[in-house]
């Protein structure tokens, strides 16, 4: 069940879920500039980094009707499934109407609750004007922490302004830093080792560490103790 | 293995003509669907419980009742038996009824619904719905075969010296099926019990559910009722058959676009690729239902769903038709030619009353005279185990008469 990640020589994989609708994307723009210096700060400290990138808007169809359907399918559950495999994840959203896109939403409400457990994330938003710096603190932040993931301390926030900014350059260096700190601490992994059957998790589901087996399940529960005959506290 | 059908009991208007058939028209349907199917030579059918429209089946062991008296050979079964909200003990002795009356051509799955407001309606709590399903039957395996029960649970009152009545047909409990799509305890309390596990095969990618089933196999094995390949499985399924394919997809897609559960998901094609549903011709069925087996492994009972959707009667009776003769003869003789030597056979009440018997006459039970208050006594027929107890509650009335007394001192 404990699967070991990113020991050794194995690169960290780094994930980027990129819900810009345009080409080329301001988010998506963005999203490769974190992703490129997160990378430069995990080879700088001697390790290994691979990633992959998740465009959601040639997705956009199928993830409303997994939405709808109950189940994604193929094309959506492959990129569920690179997602799942993640040790560190940059989440970029455009603001729409004065929050993150129905599109990343919509992505994150299919997937499962125990996707990224304990995983480091870098939360990133573009809006067409300042008034919309705090979407990614206040929007995405609190549905990351339900995710029960490490968002790092930094966000991203880009106005059109902050594109002629050095100043992006140094937030998107910290968050980064921060990212890749967290990676070589081990904490994320260790939490999801020690802490994990507390948990809520879906038998058979996307998660890496999910049950799939009757050696993943943990028997020593009331619910396992009744299925087998037993009781119940009485009262 | 056992070939069969389950409906789901839906009132559901017919997309093509815009009519909405009445509850009347389709309870009449479900019998005249449920005895063709017996005249076809399928070996099951089974129906579901709902306490809400568009749904008619609120009362499952009546409308089989009524089925039996009508039909030859089939067996009848449930898809589900809410296990949750109704009292086992009623459900001790509804099925015991239906198995008398069947002559044991019966059985029942076991399941924890899908309609939330099903528990307040019945007294109970949505929260407590996995603890519910397998309290509750923890309750029932025990009503079934020992004649006097003491049970005490959270969730009911508990029971002192009861006997639920009738005794089992020859004395052999029913064959009971759970009935579960993501919930390893439920898995757990079919292995542990060694009845069998139905999973739903529909409403989800292909091969969703094989972690939960092997589950179901390990434990089976674990807990020492035979080898994971003798576990007792199950799978639900959707069809749609016409002799040529592609009529198949030209006459099912209005019914499927225009259903409020699959229209407006996937595709029809995307859906039937992705998913176990079955569409297409006689041989594309079995070669997809062949595919079933390949990956859950030799299983014993396949039933599917043939009526949903707002289908009209002469068309779910066509389906029934070409499942029964077309479908099934083949899936008999090239999943008999596949299977594994050890695979277990599926379970009925012959074989059931085989296994406990030999070659015995069962147990008929006989109640004692009694004045019929279930006080009575601890020995309910003349042929009560002798080593059985039980401690009959003491009636207020003569607690108070008798001073404080313990059962062992009467």
């Amino acid at each position: 069940m404990t699967k070991t990640i990113g020991n050794s020589g194995e690169p960290m994989r780094l994930v980027v879920v990129n819900a810009g609708v345009n080409d080329p994307s301001t988010t998506r723009t963005l999203a490769d500039r974190i992703a490129q210096k997160s990378i430069e700060r995990i080879t700088a400290a001697g390790k290994t980094a691979v990633l992959s990138v998740i465009d959601l808007a040639p997705l956009a169809v199928d993830i409303a009707r997994a939405v709808v359907a109950g189940f994604p399918e193929a094309k959506v559950q492959s990129v569920i499934d690179t997602l799942g495999g993640a040790d560190a994840v940059v989440a970029a959203t455009p603001v729409y109407k004065a929050g993150m896109s129905g599109l990343f939403k919509s992505f994150i409400d299919i997937v499962d609750n125990d996707l990224l457990i304990a995983k480091p994330v870098i939360l990133a938003a573009t809006a067409g004007t300042a008034r919309h710096a705090m979407v990614a603190d206040e929007q995405m932040r609190p549905l990351f922490a339900f995710l029960r993931t490490f968002p790092v301390p930094t966000s991203i926030f880009a106005a059109p302004e902050d594109w002629g900014s050095p100043e992006l350059g140094g937030r998107i260096d910290r968050a980064a830093t921060e990212l890749t700190q967290f990676l070589l601490s081990g904490a994320g992994r260790s939490i999801a080792d020690a802490a994990w059957q507390g948990y809520q998790h879906q038998f058979g589901g996307n998660a890496t560490r999910a049950e799939r087996s009757a050696a993943d399940v943990n028997f020593d529960t009331d619910l396992m103790r009744l299925a087998a005959g037993g009781t119940l506290q009485h009262g | 293995m056992q070939f069969g059908i389950f409906s789901v009991s839906d009132v559901t208007r017919n997309p093509i003509t815009g009519v909405t058939p009445s509850e009347a028209e389709r309870i009449d349907a479900i019998v005249k669907i449920a005895k063709r199917a017996d005249e076809v030579g399928l070996d099951v059918f089974a129906i579901g419980e709902h306490h809400n429209p568009p749904f008619f089946s609120s009362s499952p062991t009546t409308l089989l009742a009524h089925i039996a008296a009508q039909t030859q050979r089939i067996i009848l079964s449930t898809a589900v038996t809410l296990i949750t909200t109704n009292d086992p003990v009623k459900i001790a002795e509804d099925y015991a009824m239906l198995q008398h009356l069947s002559k044991g051509r019966m059985d029942l799955m076991l399941g924890r619904g899908n309609t939330v407001p099903v528990y307040p309606w019945f007294g109970q709590d949505m929260r407590d719905g996995v603890a519910l399903a397998l309290e509750n039957y923890n309750l029932l395996h025990k009503l079934w075969r020992e004649d006097v029960v003491d049970w005490q649970g959270k969730f009911r009152t508990p029971l002192q010296g009861f006997t639920s009545i009738p005794r089992p047909l020859d004395d052999v409990p029913p064959f009971v099926w759970h009935g579960s799509i993501r919930t390893p305890e439920i898995a757990e309390q079919a292995a542990f019990y060694g009845n069998g596990y139905f999973a739903n095969n529909i409403l989800a990618p292909n091969l969703h559910f094989l972690p939960l089933v092997n589950f179901y196999r390990e434990r089976f094995e674990h807990y020492g009722h035979g080898t994971e390949e003798q576990a007792v499985v199950g799978l639900g399924g959707y069809a749609f058959i016409a002799k040529r394919s592609q009529d198949a997809y030209d006459r099912f897609r209005p019914y499927f676009e225009g259903s409020p559960i699959y229209g407006k998901t996937y595709r029809l094609e995307e859906y039937s690729r992705d998913t176990p549903l079955s569409v297409g011709s006689p041989q594309e069925v079995i070669d997809r239902t062949l595919t079933f087996r390949e990956g859950f492994g030799d299983y014993q009972r396949q039933l599917w769903v043939l009526d949903a959707m707002g289908l009209p009667l002469e068309m779910a009776l066509e389906q029934v038709e070409l499942l029964g003769t077309e479908v099934v003869p083949v899936l008999r003789k090239e999943m008999a030619a596949r299977r594994s030597p050890g695979a277990a056979g599926a379970p009925t009440h012959q074989s059931l009353v085989q296994a406990k018997y030999r070659d015995q006459p069962p147990r008929q039970p006989r109640p004692n005279a009694n004045r019929g208050d279930n006080l009575t006594g601890v020995r309910p027929y003349h042929d009560t185990d002798e080593s059985v107890t039980a401690s009959p509650p003491l009636v207020v009335g003569q607690a108070a008469r008798f001073g404080n007394i313990t059962p062992a001192e009467r």
